[in-house]
């Protein structure tokens, strides 16, 4: 729950359900959690599978301290980052993603894999995930493949000439 | 306890700087050895797929570091599988940089002049295409039209791509499947092996030690094919020459490791790296503007939208390219490519007040991603990358099974790097934000760091025993008979795409390697035609072959 809501912070999305805690609902549409970021994060191929416990840990001992010096009352029935307003959720991110915090890297490669399987769905094959609607490729615009599975671009350019070229360009087309 | 294997040149790596010499002394008669730690793919490979373990992960590396991140290749075919095949010549002027060590920073015998003859064996081996206005994409159009209404020039980018196949997927990042891009997989390397050079896919080359008879002995560990992480049996092969090229992000981390072994390693290893002065900025385009102002519109009544379609970089504007203004101030701007699951989580949302590269607002430009125009920008950065003690493996410990590594490289950026990208990026906001075309905004170096797909430098040729490992032969100093071709050779940033300079230099390379493997009893000659037997650029490096064999 603690890393659903995280992801959720990185790119948000909409409630799965009225009574869901983790995803906030700050956006319209799905957002990492719905793109399937814990499926990726629990993939062994990421690297990050064996350490999301520690993870989820460490994040709500952030919260709880961001809370105490906030003087943020925390509601005990869901993890101390579920706990969190949005708004505190996406700042307490900012400042352990910032340069400087001793832990900087750890939660990048987290918000890394959280943005791929958004805005790739890196643990679907593209084609799968885009006939299956999936959230992110959707939003992106991402146009399906062929039914070969191969993208092609028949009518890719405007075809005509848009600028003038550099005068000292040389007959193979370099600069001089 | 086996035999060991023996060969006349060990070659590391396969990219450009492994294949252009492999060919070269196996069609001299050299009995040649490829190490590659990557899997060797081919078209059919090449998926249309973002999935992990699909070859747009595999054939990748992706070592971060500390201010600075490298993108590069990791399969048969190194950076030429992976790369956007732009195939500029570099421009005059880059050949006169001092840098900030008070001294020309390339050898005195290399120019562009001196080059040239060495950028025509390329040009006659690797076919290069130079683009005309019909094959410009719409992003790459886009690019040129702005630069015009800002009063700029603006130029098709010569590419290494065969356009009567390219379907224009943008996929090039993955491998290209239908063969349109000219990679080393379809000219150097293929000539190689049918002058019976052996290539090795998934063979990590960690160190090089000496053999009793002169020569060096390269031990290697053989890689999992799916999962970099996990390691094989180790092994090693004696050689009379090694060249390596491993590319600029693991080549002086080889180098560094056997130092216990070899000896003392020349200063500059592993030092004055650069990363090409690469850094990008997204536009987002009011698709309205761009008819109104730009008058552009599709087939399909649409003015961009855009960003899925092309072929990586087509159009750049290079009238910074000037060899009259001051060194840091000179710098070219293309039009690129970037695709997701990289090309997203670094760009950063136009204006934002609140965070700027993920939350609520990152998500919104997400959703106009067709509208995005990615432009690159290549300064003249100070050679500032320097890499720490070497990993216990390979360059870098690897965090995820294929891509996805943490390395040894810090790169802190001097004032005169700061203020070219500050440079860059005014003008590139100057010219996409006129008119309200679109909204700009650079990609951040918050998150990894810088970050370039051009590593360079980290071990690099020049006059200067105490700035250049490698003398103008590209030979490591204090250590004979291992040599340097891949783009750590290259000694500074370049303003353009490297990928020709660095097959240029390794061409040029070639004749004092065989003087070398000759001297050690090799029966190798000089003066192979190219690949697909082209001899014209054989004739124009002629003249110039006693400097480069004395």
């Amino acid at each position: 729950m603690t890393l659903e809501a995280f992801a959720d912070t990185i790119i948000p999305g909409e409630r799965r359900s009225p009574d869901d805690r983790a995803v906030a609902g700050a956006a319209a549409g799905g957002g990492a959690v719905a793109a399937g970021a814990l499926e990726l994060l629990r993939w062994d191929a990421t690297g990050l599978h064996d350490s999301l416990d520690g993870f989820a840990t460490a994040l709500d001992g952030h919260a709880r301290a961001y809370a105490a010096e906030t003087g943020l009352t925390l509601d005990e029935t869901v993890p101390p980052f579920v706990a969190l307003a949005f708004a505190d959720r996406t700042e307490l991110v900012r400042r352990i993603t910032t340069p400087g915090h001793p832990e900087k890297a750890l939660w990048v490669s987290l918000a890394l894999f959280c943005n791929m399987a958004f805005d790739s769905a890196a643990h679907m094959h593209t084609a799968d995930a885009l006939a299956a609607g999936h959230p992110g490729l959707t939003a992106l615009g991402i146009t399906p493949p062929d039914p070969d599975g191969r993208w092609r671009f028949p009518r890719f350019g405007y075809g005509r000439p848009l600028a003038r070229l550099h005068p000292d360009t040389t007959p193979s087309g370099s600069p001089a | 306890m086996s035999s060991t294997e023996r060969t006349d040149v060990l070659v590391v790596g396969s990219g450009f700087g492994g294949a252009i010499t492999a060919y070269h002394l196996a069609a001299g008669g050299a009995k040649v050895v490829v190490l590659e730690r990557g899997p060797w793919l081919t078209a059919p490979d090449f998926d249309h797929d973002f999935k992990l373990g699909s070859s747009y992960t595999r054939a990748f590396d992706f070592v971060v570091g500390e201010g600075m991140s490298i993108l590069g290749g990791n399969c048969v075919g190194g950076g030429s599988v992976v790369y956007f095949a732009a195939m500029p010549r570099a421009p005059r002027f880059v050949f006169e940089r001092h840098g900030s060590i008070g001294r020309r920073m390339w050898p005195a015998a290399v120019s562009r002049d001196t080059l040239d003859p060495w950028y025509d064996r390329v040009a006659e081996s690797i076919s290069i295409t130079q683009q005309g206005w019909q094959d410009v994409t719409y992003a790459g159009g886009l690019w040129a039209a702005a630069c015009d209404h800002a009063g700029r020039t603006a130029n098709p980018v010569p590419a290494a791509v065969d356009l009567s196949k390219c379907t224009n997927c943008n996929w090039m990042m993955a491998g290209c499947h239908f063969d349109a891009k000219q990679s080393l997989l379809l000219n150097y390397l293929p000539a190689a092996v049918a002058h019976g050079a052996e290539i090795r896919p998934l063979h990590e080359v960690q160190q090089i030690s000496r053999t009793g008879d002169g020569g060096y002995r390269v031990h290697y560990d053989v890689m999992d094919a799916e999962d970099y992480r996990l390691r094989g049996e180790s092994g090693t092969i004696d050689a009379k020459i090694v060249v390596l090229a491993a590319g600029a992000g693991a080549t002086p981390v080889i180098l560094q490791r056997s130092e216990q072994t070899l000896g003392k390693m020349p200063h500059a290893v592993g030092r004055y790296f650069s990363g090409n002065g690469e850094r990008l900025n997204t536009a987002i385009l009011n698709e309205d503007k761009v008819r109104e102002v730009l008058g552009l519109t599709r087939e399909d009544g649409l003015g961009y939208a855009a960003n899925q379609i092309g072929k990586g970089p087509v159009v750049a504007s290079w009238d910074r390219l000037d060899g009259s203004l001051p060194e840091y101030t000179r710098y070219s701007l293309e039009q690129l490519y970037f695709p997701p699951g990289l090309g997203t989580i670094l760009a950063e949302v136009p204006g934002a007040t609140g965070p700027s590269w993920f939350g609520v607002d990152k998500k919104e430009i997400l959703k106009r991603w067709q509208s995005w125009l990615i432009i690159f920008q290549m300064i003249e950065d100070d050679n500032e990358g320097v890499f720490g003690p070497p990993p216990a493996k390979g360059n870098a410990d690897r965090l995820s099974q294929q891509m996805l590594g943490v390395g040894r490289l810090k790169y802190d950026p001097r004032p005169s790097t700061l203020r070219a990208w500050a440079m860059a990026d005014a003008e590139v906001k100057d010219i996409l934000e006129r008119d309200g075309i679109a909204e700009v905004a650079a990609w951040t170096n918050d998150v990894v760091g810088a970050y370039t797909v051009h590593p360079l430098s980290s071990c690099r040729i020049g006059d200067d025993p105490a700035t250049s490992a490698l003398d103008d032969r590209h030979e490591l100093r204090g250590h004979p008979g291992i040599f340097v071709t891949d783009g750590s050779a290259v000694p500074g940033a370049l303003t353009v795409n490297p990928a020709m300079t660095i097959s240029a230099l390794a061409e040029r390379a070639v004749p004092g390697i065989v003087r070398a493997a000759q001297e050690r009893g090799v029966e190798v000659t000089y003066g192979a035609p190219a690949p697909g037997g082209g001899t014209s650029g054989r004739r124009g490096v002629t003249p110039l072959l006693p400097t480069l064999t004395r």
